[in-house]
């Protein structure tokens, strides 16, 4: 397919010419020292703002512009009755303090989305609260750490193999847990290296199943075993939680605690970055310490009950990212007992034809079938000082948002691929003749790639060097010229 | 099945799509979902439609409550900018020659954050301001040494959960500062005392946990040599001087007033700014100006190396989804509004509130302000028969009151803090009134 992104040379809101106008009376409204007289924001007509910003989102690549195989984020259509369902007054304007009995229908879908998600994990209690995935991992951990302490131990380290997402060491990092790395094997867990890593000081042992290079981990009980009998916790990170739904939950795999990515598998949008949201599950052991209020169900009447001495406490403000929330559980209801499976069995039929379609093109390391995502190395096709970024980079002219590239790190010039179950056979094919063509063509046109973007290559050393991150910073630090 | 599913099986050399499940040990595999079946589009919509029905919205009840987040009307402008899929669908701008609309947006809203704080750098978002709080302190511990956190004991109880948590890694203590009983402003006597040497960081917020303005910002930036952090309402800030002019270092906030709805409390955009000289120990996802390779402008994702996915645990913070289209709705929202527009509403909101407290101070056995002083767009509101009984007498009548200081602060059991936005009209105020007349 061949593509040309738009390109407008759009002038930033503060370059636009703004209109004057009269100044507000703040006397008897603001005490003196703090009023405020000047505000250096354009003023613009609203027909200006919307051309502006409309013009910068088709500068802008979503999922609707074109495949997006990010591996591991799960990039797959969002359904636009759920942007509708999370437009209406009944979720948009409801207050977070207003009294239980205004917002039963908020509290019943809550609690309703708890139960759906607690099933297709196989865990006993849900908090809705965390609002992206690294949020969850930071509560699940908090979740440890409370049921550990209750027990009068003290537990200081977090085991990781080396193909985690970079979430679970910050998460660990961030709460003081010092990080133990274990080397995968053959691309899995290797348990003699988890048995010499996990003791007495283990909090937990995180791990996504199927691993980040979409491998499942078959010997996951004894993973379970492993950690259990050193009285440490199995974390589920669940941003591979799509692969699996109906064949197997967590829950059944003996794990402690799972995060869900309610914007991916669940398919709420990304947002251009977020919003997300992370709900948490939980074994009945760790079911005390959960955020409060918890939401409960009492002769068909749902309460916020705060009364949990064990908690947590918050994680954030109030319940979790509604509006978010509410797509999910419309999301859930419309694909149900048979669609959810339905939605892992082409995600991983998806990724394994794309990896076929690919062989002999790219190297995919460790043989076997794989779920819903496969790492390449694109080291075969470097030659002429390409790399992998350089093949990333053409993708963008054949109108394909690139993998995630160089990641996970043990695997040379890393391409991670997840198509989704959303893109159709012929969406996937021509993915893989544009790879094929690119394998074909000159270095140059690479090195120099992407031709038809709305920029060229952008410099991202330069931006990382002298960083100028607003309007105030580049008049001051570079002048007006660079900016 | 989709047909385009029986090529592809063909292709592999397959019967069926179970085949690529085989190594899912039988021990751990699961019977089907024990959920419902499927439904159709229609039937999702109505039955969800349907259970949220039993909400009542602000809509449907004057509500005067705010604590953080505000029902402030959006322009359909903002709605149709969040709604270009372009935006909504994407994912963090990674690659940036196929993202430079967002990128752009994004760089605008870290400017407009900074015009409204004073501050020269901003971040594209935290969840929330309880966690941006929660960052803040961290960023204050690896500004300066010390192990001790300073907030305001009138903070709202969620933030000081949310903080204890973030404070944990980083084995922070958090020590609490009284406010004044007079004027609910923060008590200056006790903070100096407080700003001990082990002090890494100082938070207070203006407006203040009641609606007031915290006049002393001057004399609390004298009293310690701590990291400066102070929590602040975007769009007061269109009228009050930005908290860098004070010497703040670092500057958070709820960022939901800007564009986006109340939506129960979530999503929320945790607005997080500091001073030049911070940037590398900032917290989240940041865009910067550079060059593309024809010598272009353009913009990037940068300062990476701070992030999760390259420092691992050694990074500033383990966000990596965060609040992006929030902050494309605050850009958009402050856009459409200009600087003019924000200053008309934000003088409206507070000239609203002031009248406001003025009309419910005259009812027998209510005192609003409770707080003596200036406040932007909420207020404390005390009754002296006690406040839970008024609150439910509202309730009765339709109208929701504010929020009962109780849970917060137990001293305040009689006081609630009561918030007006332009979206009230007079007979949503009238109904108020009567509702409090007949019940005070």
């Amino acid at each position: 397919m061949s593509f040309r992104q738009a390109f407008y040379d759009e002038p930033l809101l503060f370059e636009k010419r703004s209109d004057r106008v009269d100044d507000v009376d703040l006397t008897d409204l603001v005490p003196r020292k703090l009023r405020r007289d000047r505000l250096d924001l354009p003023n613009l007509a609203e027909h200006k703002v919307v051309r502006h910003f409309t013009r910068l989102s088709q500068m802008t690549f979503g999922i609707d512009s074109g495949l997006y195989p990010l591996g591991s984020c799960t990039m797959k259509f969002n359904p636009k009755f759920a942007e509708e369902l999370a437009a209406l007054p009944t979720v948009a304007r409801i207050h977070p303090d207003q009294d239980e009995s205004t917002v039963q229908g908020a509290l019943r879908l809550l609690y309703e989305l708890q139960v759906l998600l607690g099933k297709i994990a196989g865990m006993d209690e849900v908090t809705l609260q965390p609002p992206a995935g690294a949020h969850g991992e930071f509560t699940g951990l908090l979740l440890a750490r409370a049921y550990h302490r209750d027990r009068g131990e003290e537990r200081t380290e977090v085991v990781l193999p080396d193909t985690a997402h970079g979430t679970n060491f910050a998460s660990a990092g961030m709460l003081g847990f010092r990080v133990v790395e274990i080397p995968s094997k053959e691309g899995r867990v290797d348990l003699r290296a988890l048995e010499a890593a996990v003791g007495g000081r283990t909090l937990a042992f995180m791990l996504t199943n199927t691993n980040t290079l979409g491998i499942f981990e078959e010997r996951v009980l004894e993973i379970a075993d492993i950690v259990h009998d050193v009285g440490a916790l199995l974390y589920y990170d669940g941003a591979n939680l799509n692969a699996i739904m109906g064949k197997t939950s967590p829950g059944r795999m003996n794990f402690d605690i799972v995060h869900f990515n309610l914007h991916k598998t669940f398919s709420t949008p990304h947002g251009g970055g977020g919003p997300g949201a992370g709900p948490v599950g939980v074994k009945a052991a760790l079911a005390p310490y959960l955020p409060v209020p918890a939401i409960v169900r009492s002769e068909s009447r749902y309460h916020l009950d705060y009364e949990r001495p064990k908690s947590i406490g918050k994680v954030r403000a109030w319940y979790g990212n509604f509006a978010l929330l509410v797509r999910a559980y419309a999301y859930i209801l419309r694909h149900g007992r048979d669609g959810l499976a339905e939605v892992s069995e082409r995600a991983v039929l998806n990724a394994n034809y794309l990896m076929k379609r690919l062989e002999g093109v790219l190297e995919v390391p460790f043989p076997g079938p794989r779920k819903h995502e496969f790492v390449a190395s694109g080291a075969i096709l470097t030659r002429g000082g390409v790399r992998t970024a350089d093949l990333a980079k053409r993708l963008m002219d054949y109108g394909f948002h690139p993998p995630t590239v160089y990641f996970p790190h043990l695997i040379e010039e890393a391409l991670m691929i997840e198509p989704s179950e959303t893109e159709t056979q012929e969406t996937l094919d021509a993915f893989a003749d544009a790879l094929m063509q690119i394998a074909k063509e000159p270095a140059e046109v690479l090195k120099a790639a992407p031709h038809t973007t709305a920029v060229a290559r952008v410099d991202e050393v330069l931006a990382a060097r002298e960083p100028i991150l607003s309007w105030r910073m580049a008049h001051r630090r570079a002048g007006p010229a660079r900016a | 099945m989709a047909s385009d599913a029986s090529e592809m099986l063909r292709a592999l050399g397959i019967e069926s799509v179970e085949d690529l499940f085989a190594d899912i040990p039988a021990a751990v595999r699961s019977d089907a979902l024990d959920l419902e079946p499927g439904l159709s589009e229609q039937e999702v919509v109505a039955r969800v439609t349907s259970i949220l029905s039993a909400n009542r919205t602000m809509a449907d009840m004057p509500t005067f409550l705010g604590g953080g987040v505000y029902d402030h009307f959006v322009p359909a402008s903002v709605r149709a900018i969040t709604s270009r899929s372009e935006f909504y669908s994407a994912y963090t701008p990674y690659q940036a020659e196929l993202s430079q609309g967002l990128l752009q947006t994004l760089w605008e809203y870290q400017s407009i954050i900074c015009e409204l704080t004073g501050m020269d750098g901003a971040n594209t978002s935290m969840y929330d301001a309880s966690t941006a709080l929660g960052e803040a302190a961290l960023m204050a511990r690896r500004i300066r040494p010390g192990a001790t956190f300073v907030v305001p004991r009138a903070l709202r109880w969620h933030r000081k959960s949310v903080l204890a948590n973030y404070a944990i890694g980083a084995g922070l203590r958090i020590r609490e500062v009284e406010y004044d009983r007079e004027t609910g402003m923060l008590d200056l006597a006790e903070l100096r005392e407080g700003a001990t040497p082990d002090v890494c960081g100082v938070y207070v917020e203006n407006p203040n946990f009641f609606g007031r303005f915290e006049e002393q910002l001057e004399d609390i930036r004298a009293a310690t040599d701590a990291v400066l952090v102070v929590g602040i309402n975007p769009l007061a800030q269109a009228i009050v001087r930005p908290p860098g002019d004070f010497g703040a270092d670092i500057v958070i906030g709820e960022g939901q007033a800007l564009g986006s709805s109340v939506n129960f409390g979530g999503p929320l955009l945790g607005i997080f700014a500091c001073r030049q000289e911070h940037i590398r120990k900032m917290p989240g996802r940041v865009i910067g100006l550079t060059r593309d390779a024809k010598g272009r402008r353009a913009f990037s994702m940068t300062l990476q190396t701070r992030e999760q996915h390259i420092r691992r645990e050694k990074a500033m913070s383990n966000i990596c989804t965060n609040e992006t289209l929030l902050a494309v709705a605050a850009t958009a929202y402050v856009a459409v509004l200009g600087s003019h527009g924000l200053r008309k509403l934000a003088a409206e909101n507070a000239e609203r509130a002031k009248e406001l407290a003025a009309a419910i101070g005259r009812i027998a056995g209510l005192v609003a302000p409770h707080f003596k002083g200036d406040h932007f767009n909420e207020f404390t509101v005390r009754a002296a028969r006690g406040y839970e009984a008024v609150h439910q007498a509202l309730l009765e009548r339709g109208v929701h009151g504010g929020l009962p200081l109780k849970r917060h602060l137990p001293e305040l059991a009689d006081v609630a803090l009561f918030a007006t936005t332009e979206r009230h009209t007079a007979e949503d105020r009238r109904r108020l009134l009567q509702a409090l007349e007949a019940a005070a």
